[in-house]
């Protein structure tokens, strides 16, 4: 494989509150190829989406990046200035967000927008900041983009809104986007037209991408690589096809096995006992083991991350996998 | 089997006020906004005893608002509703305590001001369910039966989980003692394994207390979980009707096909990524709705005749009922497969 686009190691971020340190996202690493698309997956409170604006630098205080490093093109993003990170937001990574009418600017219009956004970084003629922008709204499927550019977001239907949105992320071709649940606010029918065109997207622009989203089946139809998120940290990460076919922690069992659509229907769904743990205070050891049908004495120290063949689980009793017990 | 609750002829118009000045301005030809919303259209539906009925759609479809209007909280434009014959409302007020809700959001629907073992008491009081002195054991007994420690009486909405909300929504819904319930979106704020939870007791509760159900849900696999039949609803009009394995396994109406054609679904036996069958275009303003059927313009099999005449709703079978001119197509579609 060659070298990884957006490569992630122990990246930790708190937040320092007055009533304690939130460790909101607590050593997380992962890399991501060219064109390759990525689910992040958890619940509320994992942490997906303070990885996500981790990986552009966006947290803001109290809260700040403790431990771990960030390369995106081999450049490392951590120890980079603002004024250099914001060279590289919205140029070479960028962001969409579930809410599109707060990331548009009401007061102006889709073509100004877009013809802010492509100034930021380069110095280009109106007129061909004008047909990159049709072009680019044409391409993320919005009908007769060119008269479009004249008007304002609020003219815009939520799934069109959002279609702009992306445009905006797409502008400069960025190597990585970083999406945060850019469908979730969105009717199905919308939804899939716009992972639909997505996955078309990444496959031809080379872009790679972060998909965060609390939803399995979303992610299992859009990203060929799951990462599932728990009290901040990764605890398996794999192809899509074998971590949800067989999967190893028991969380991401538990999260597979309570939806609607794995039981027959009537029967009783499958639950996962107890709520998420407060970041403020994680139990010892592993954060799921009170929520865990297999935990055991050991669970009250952290497992290490296990690695076999291209999957990685945290986990000392895995599914369908049999380690050596330690003595 | 017998209508229990029965909903006949619902229509909700939503249009703006207009003040006298306005009036004059629209009739000059000012530009003043004077088209409404049908949000509901002449809507006929029976709910069964005992049996939870799934309403699903898109935003904006109506299925809220007909919940609202079986619930009584919001009156119909016209139509009636009546449950085991006696009208839900009367001189346009709730005149019945037989339907209660429980909403989406269990961060709005509790009073952040009140201790929740009040806020499930209130209701059971004023109608005599209860008394004053016997409250607390009267709310203590619910909260047991959803699941909460009866200690937390005491203890105000912010100080819960919003799963634990949602089961203090429940409680005070139950505490109403209902015939029928109606459940409006009450698992879409909820994380997923905490979505079973709730999903799990709503099916308990409604075997245990033998309760009528409406359950609207934008969630075509968490209807499919919940209901023994399902009203598909398109841009204010029931298009679609029958038992849920059927309405699913062979869809009759090109909405509920396209619909269930566009839901990702989880596939766990494929290596390939799962196509997408995507409907074109978006659902229509219902301030100026298509002409004829609804769904033409976004519809595959459409012909000049959707194009006119609205498809009235029409029964199939014994069980399942369709509003389109073409329905044939899509059923032998699936039976071909």
């Amino acid at each position: 494989m060659s070298d990884p686009v957006l490569s992630v190691k122990g990246l930790s971020t708190h937040f320092f509150t007055r009533v304690g340190v939130v460790k909101a996202v607590n050593g997380v690493s992962f890399d991501l190829a060219r064109g390759e698309i990525m689910g992040l997956v958890g619940e509320s409170g994992s942490g997906k989406t303070v990885t996500g604006f981790s990986l552009l630098g966006l947290v803001d205080a109290p809260g700040r990046i403790v431990e771990g490093s960030v390369k995106l093109n081999g450049v490392e993003l951590t120890t980079l200035g603002e004024a250099e990170l914001r060279k590289r937001r919205g140029h070479e990574i960028s962001m969409i967000f579930q809410d599109p009418i707060a990331t548009l600017n009401p007061m102006l219009t889709i073509g100004q927008q877009m013809k802010l956004a492509i100034d930021a970084h380069e110095r280009v003629s109106p007129r061909a900041a004008q047909s990159r922008a049709t072009e680019l709204l044409t391409q993320v499927g919005i009908p007769s983009a060119a008269a479009r550019l004249r008007a304002y977001p609020h003219e815009f239907s939520g799934g069109m809104r959002q279609r702009v949105a992306i445009a905006i992320a797409l502008l400069h071709r960025p190597s990585v986007i970083v999406a945060d649940e850019p469908t979730t606010a969105l009717d199905v029918s919308i939804q899939a037209q716009i992972l639909a065109q997505m996955r078309a997207l990444a496959r031809e622009t080379g872009t790679a991408m972060v998909w965060i989203s609390h939803d399995l089946a979303v992610v299992s139809s859009l990203a060929s690589k799951l990462a599932v998120m728990y009290a901040g940290r990764i605890v398996e990460e794999g192809s899509t096809a074998t971590l949800l076919r067989d999967p190893r922690h028991p969380y991401t069992a538990g999260l597979i096995a309570s939806l609607p659509a794995m039981a027959r229907p009537g029967a009783p769904l499958k639950q996962i006992a107890g709520s998420t743990p407060s970041l403020l205070s994680l139990p010892e050891g592993c954060p799921f083991a009170p929520r865990c049908t297999q935990a055991s004495g050991q669970c009250t120290t952290d497992p290490d991350m296990t690695r076999n063949d291209d999957r990685q689980w945290r986990c000392y009793h895995p599914f369908g996998h049999t380690t050596p017990e330690p003595e | 089997m017998s209508a229990f609750v029965q909903i006949t002829d619902v229509t909700r118009v939503f249009g703006p006020k207009l003040s006298l000045g306005e009036k004059i301005a629209a009739k000059l030809g000012g530009n003043v906004e004077t088209r409404s919303v049908r949000a509901v259209s002449d809507v006929t539906l029976s709910v069964r005893k005992g049996e939870t009925l799934g309403l699903v759609g898109e935003s904006g479809c109506g299925k809220s608002t007909l919940g609202r209007a079986i619930a009584g909280i919001s009156p119909p434009t016209s139509g009636t509703v009546t449950i085991d014959g006696t009208p839900v409302m009367a001189d346009g007020t709730k005149a019945t305590i037989r339907v209660q809700t429980v909403f989406q959001d269990p961060f709005a629907s509790l009073d952040p001001r009140m201790k929740v073992g009040h806020t499930v008491a209130e209701g059971p009081i004023a109608h005599g369910l209860t008394t004053r002195a016997d409250a607390r054991r009267y709310v203590a007994d619910w909260f047991d039966r959803v699941g909460l420690d009866p200690a937390w009486l005491e203890r105000y909405p912010h100080q819960f989980s919003g799963g634990q909300r949602q089961r203090i929504a429940i409680a005070r819904a139950l505490a109403m003692q209902p015939d029928v319930l109606i459940c409006d979106e009450p698992v879409a704020s909820l994380d997923v394994s905490i979505q079973a939870q709730i999903i799990n007791l709503f099916l308990e509760l409604t075997r245990d207390l033998a309760l009528t159900s409406v359950f609207i849900s934008h969630d075509l696999s968490v209807i499919q979980h919940v209901s023994d039949r399902v009203a598909v609803m398109y841009l204010g009009r029931i298009v679609e009707l029958g038992p849920v394995g059927e309405v699913f396994g062979n869809p009759a109406h090109p909405y509920t096909e396209a619909l269930f054609g566009s839901v990702p679904k989880l596939v766990l036996d494929a290596d390939e990524l799962v196509r997408f069958e995507t409907i074109e275009g978006e659902v229509p303003s219902p301030l100026s709705p298509p002409t004829g059927c609804h769904f033409h313009p976004r519809c595959p099999y459409a012909t000049t005749v959707c194009q006119t005449e609205r498809a009235l709703m029409e029964p199939i079978d014994d069980h399942r009922s369709v509003a389109c001119h073409h329905y044939q197509v899509c059923l032998g579609k699936a039976e071909h497969d």
